[in-house]
């Protein structure tokens, strides 16, 4: 069954009609595992934050997003506060500081069980370390009174996802989180962040500009850029055999993708602001096969069997 | 912790005797004769010897000192030359009136600052943060003695609901004191809750700026739960530090207050000692209120130490 | 210190920053007062006139009259000079030492010349403004000069400090290893790199120090530590009007107004002139 259902989502900035995500559609079901590949400034996390109603103000949302069948645009504060952390949880790139310093980790595990569900603190507290052993946590009982402060990079991390699974909720999202990590507790990590999605059945939302990362978690994987859908389908034949323009691009970049040595293949350009994109595909100005309907028509979505892309020059080649 | 505490506490003793030194150097050793300054320009050279002789004035510079710091510690300061009292009383009559007059004010300042600073914070860039920051250019802007003498203008010589200055003594009843107190401290306060809602408004701006903040609502707190949970305490250090300051402003602040309400504090009793060119008791009261001032800022950094265990290192 | 709820971004026109252009057009108000009386008020500020004594707002005196019948008005004008002057040299000197000062003790960082400026400049933190200008002129007696010296002294650690820390900062900063990777000396980078850079800072504090000096310079008036009569000036207006405030309550607003007039000119222009000149005004938007 669906579990979410987005259609249409367009995100404004202010009054103006500069989008930074365009028309985005995509659904997921119960315990699927979706991953969200692009650039810094794709819109990618503005996504993520649009599903937990966290965008800043000066931005406006249109379309329908659907949450267990529940329509959450426009906004409305009260029944977002029932579905954060309870239904639908997020965490975050920076563990440095998304927790707060002044207060010890065990209360800020313990914070959400709290007020969802009215526990008391000794039954909260109980679960925080149950929580913490499960994410990895040595010495959970001691831990619980220790301060952000006093825990490493990607054991703040840990404590993160401690938090967001505290209340048991359908859907995790996961900006970035690896990102700020060492390589070997990125791997660590992403081990950890597997096998408790498959051991709860979570649906999963992972986020990231490495594919690597999204190769690993994710089952379907969406590729972002300008705010707008270039190719979507499973994620194996998607990096396998990549369609779009862009996505043959991000591969072709890889180290190793290339052919044997010589300068990595870098994508020409770079990323424009989001007013200066082209009303029709963003990706038009860096593509080599861009034409006049590039510009200035979306894309509408072509099937190369699983995969969907987003092109107007589908399976063209330069 | 306790090491934090135990250095703390030494580098206070340090630069409580450090204090004492720069008062004593200032205002005994500078002017030069100390008793040929109380006694003024007529007093014969016999008058002048004899009151040095009274007050010790001819015992050598150090032993002068430590006496002196001694008698700070112990409570014993000797006698006031013009008002042949001994002045460790003096202090403590005086003290009974401006104490309880800055604590009242401390209070007020708060009170009124610190939430008025939260609301423009959640309320920013709208009409309501406007008006709270205009208003605390006003506050700024008036003189505290002018807000005073306005006050009195209204609720005495107007109204007649309050007395216009004068203390009645504990001895009348708590209401009787309350009411000579509360049109200064509410004078003496008016700068200082535009100072603290200014400062509270933009250090609870920054901390709505954090991360953690994000993360508190993704799990579902509410803005007033947010806000009260996690953005107040982290805001509260800068507003920690000028609270600890504001001590000493007020102290300043009361030297003029008490002559506006003609309140026999201390800091009317400095001002009279000036005048009178009584150094003894001018230089027992400035160190007073510096030493206040010291220990005021030790409290504060404790109180860092309290809010924010990643300073306990130290 | 407060995040500013100006509309334009820093460097933009200054026309569009609403503090900047009311604080300097009042401030300027105050300064075209205070010379306008240097060559004419409407009556002598001193001439007595027991006929008129404490009256109100007339046609003839358009502010009222004290209770030696002195015309409110221009006593308030020529207050103006004294408030004005006594900002302007008290807040000069302090700057003038406290820069020299605080640059010194920024090129000399870590060596005991920069503690003991420091500890120097906290000591003085101890004693707040109102005192430490009362300790003074009881020191050297009442009197303008003095009061001006007993500001003067206290400007000293604020500008020391704040221009240490604002030196610090440019000294950690890319041009300056770059020039002293060339050979420059100190002084030599002091004075073309260091101070141009921080002459925005010091700008702004010192229009907040003068609305400071111009509330201690009443203080002390009032106290009768500061400008000595006959000379007029706000302070001493407001403590005679004391006196007779039963009789004549409105004079006791006017001088306190014209106080709180010029110093909140003076915040505002300082607020103004942070948000153009200081490049790290943060917005408060979400």
């Amino acid at each position: 069954m669906t579990l979410l259902d987005v259609r249409g989502l367009t995100i404004r900035i202010g009054c103006s009609d500069v989008r930074i995500v365009r028309d985005l559609s995509f659904a997921l079901g119960v315990g699927e595992t979706l991953g969200i590949v692009g650039e810094s400034g794709s819109g990618k996390s503005m996504t993520a934050l649009a599903l937990m109603g966290l965008t800043p103000s000066v931005l406006r949302l249109s379309g329908s997003i659907r949450f267990e069948g529940q329509e959450l645009l426009p906004p409305d504060e009260a029944r977002l506060v029932g579905l954060r952390g309870a239904r639908m949880a997020m965490i975050f790139q920076e563990p440095m500081t998304a927790l707060n310093p002044v207060h010890r980790i065990g209360r800020q595990i313990a914070e959400g069980l709290i007020l969802h569900e009215g526990a008391s603190e000794s039954a909260a507290l109980a679960e925080a370390t149950r929580l913490l052993e499960r994410v990895g946590i040595q010495n959970a009982a001691a831990r619980l009174s220790a301060y952000p402060h006093e825990l490493s990079g990607g054991q703040r991390q840990r404590v993160m996802i401690a938090m967001a699974l505290a209340c048991r909720p359908e859907l995790l999202i996961a900006d970035e989180p690896t990102s700020a990590l060492d390589v070997t507790v990125q791997a660590q990590l992403l081990d950890l962040i597997r096998d408790i999605v498959s051991e709860q059945k979570l649906a999963l939302i992972i986020i990231s500009h490495d594919l690597g990362v999204v190769a690993e978690l994710a089952e379907r994987t969406l590729v972002f850029y300008g705010g707008a859908v270039m190719e979507a389908g499973p994620t194996r034949t998607l990096f396998a055999t990549p369609q779009h323009p862009y996505t043959r691009g991000l591969i072709a970049a890889l180290p190793g993708h290339g052919r044997g040595r010589g300068r990595l293949a870098a994508i020409p350009g770079a990323v424009p602001p989001p007013n200066r994109m082209a009303p029709g595909c963003p990706f038009f100005g860096r593509c080599a096969l861009g034409d006049e309907t590039c510009r200035a028509l979306p894309a509408p979505p072509v099937l190369f069997g699983d995969v969907a892309v987003y092109c107007h020059k589908a399976g063209e080649r330069p | 912790m306790l090491s934090f505490l135990f250095r703390r506490f030494a580098a206070l003793v340090a630069t409580l005797l450090a204090t004492a030194v720069i008062v004593f150097t200032v205002l005994e050793i500078l002017p030069g004769d100390p008793a040929a300054v109380m006694m003024g320009l007529n007093a014969t050279p016999e008058q002048v010897a004899a009151v040095r002789a009274e007050y010790g004035l001819d015992r050598p510079v150090v032993e002068r000192f430590f006496g002196w710091v001694i008698g700070l510690v112990t409570g014993d300061l000797g006698n006031s030359y013009t008002y042949r009292v001994p002045i460790s009383g003096l202090i403590l009559e005086r003290a009974a009136v401006t104490v309880p007059l800055a604590g009242m004010a401390v209070m007020l300042s708060a009170g009124i600052g610190i939430p008025l600073g939260v609301i423009a914070a959640a309320r920013a860039n709208t009409r309501v943060d406007a008006a709270v920051m205009a208003l605390s250019q006003i506050g700024l802007a008036v003189p505290n003695f002018w807000a005073g003498i306005l006050m009195v203008l209204l609720f005495s010589v107007t109204l007649g609901w309050l007395p216009s200055g004068g203390f009645p003594g504990w001895n009348a009843g708590i209401g009787a004191v309350l009411a000579s107190l509360i049109l200064p401290a509410v004078a003496m306060a008016l700068p200082q809750s535009a100072v603290l809602a200014r400062i509270t408004r933009s250090s609870v701006l920054e901390a709505l700026q954090e991360d953690f903040v994000r993360t508190a609502r993704a799990k579902g707190l509410t803005w007033p739960q947010t806000l009260r949970r996690h953005v107040v305490r982290n805001a509260m250090t800068p507003v920690v530090t000028i609270l600890g300051l504001q001590f000493s402003v007020l102290l300043s602040g009361a030297i003029i207050i008490e002559n506006v309400f003609s309140l026999p504090g201390l800091g009317r009793l400095l001002f009279q000692a000036i005048a009178q060119h009584d150094i003894i008791v001018v230089k027992d009261l400035v160190v007073l209120f510096a030493g206040v001032v010291v220990i005021m800022n030790f409290l504060v950094d404790l109180a860092y130490g309290l809010i924010d265990p990643r300073l306990r290192r130290g | 210190m407060s995040a500013p709820l100006s509309v334009a971004p820093p460097g933009s026109n200054p026309w569009r920053h609403p503090s900047l252009v009311i604080g300097l057009a009042i401030v300027g108000l105050v300064v075209a007062t205070a010379l306008v009386s240097l060559l004419w008020t409407p009556y002598p500020p001193t001439k007595m006139s027991m006929a008129e004594r404490l009256q109100g707002p007339s046609a003839a005196h358009w502010l009222g009259t004290d209770h030696f019948g002195r015309d409110v008005l221009s006593m308030l004008m020529v207050g103006a000079q004294n408030s004005l002057a006594v900002g302007f040299v008290a807040v000069g000197i302090g700057a003038l030492f406290g820069v020299a000062l605080g640059t010194l003790s920024a090129a000399k960082s870590g060596t005991w010349l920069d503690e003991i400026v420091m500890r120097m400049a906290d000591f003085t933190f101890a004693f707040p403004a109102v005192l430490s200008a009362v300790m003074v002129t009881a020191l050297l007696g009442p009197g303008v000069v003095n009061a001006i010296i007993a500001i003067g002294i206290y400007n000293i650690p604020v500008f020391a400090r704040l221009t240490r820390s604002g030196a610090l900062q440019v000294w950690r900063r890319d041009f300056v290893l770059a020039a002293r990777a060339a050979g420059k000396t100190t002084f030599q980078i002091t004075l073309r790199h260091i101070i141009p850079n921080i002459a925005g800072l010091i700008i702004v504090q010192a229009t907040v120090q003068f609305a400071t000096a111009i509330l201690a310079e009443a203080g002390l008036s009032y106290l009768g530590l500061g400008t000595q009569p006959p000379h007029p000036s706000w302070g001493r207006m407001l403590y005679e009007a004391q006196n007779a405030m039963q009789r004549q309550p409105l004079l006791a607003v006017f001088p306190g107004l014209t106080i709180a007039l010029a110093v909140l000119g003076c915040n505002l222009l300082g607020d103004g002139l942070r948000d153009v000149l200081d490049p790290r005004v943060r917005r408060s938007r979400q």
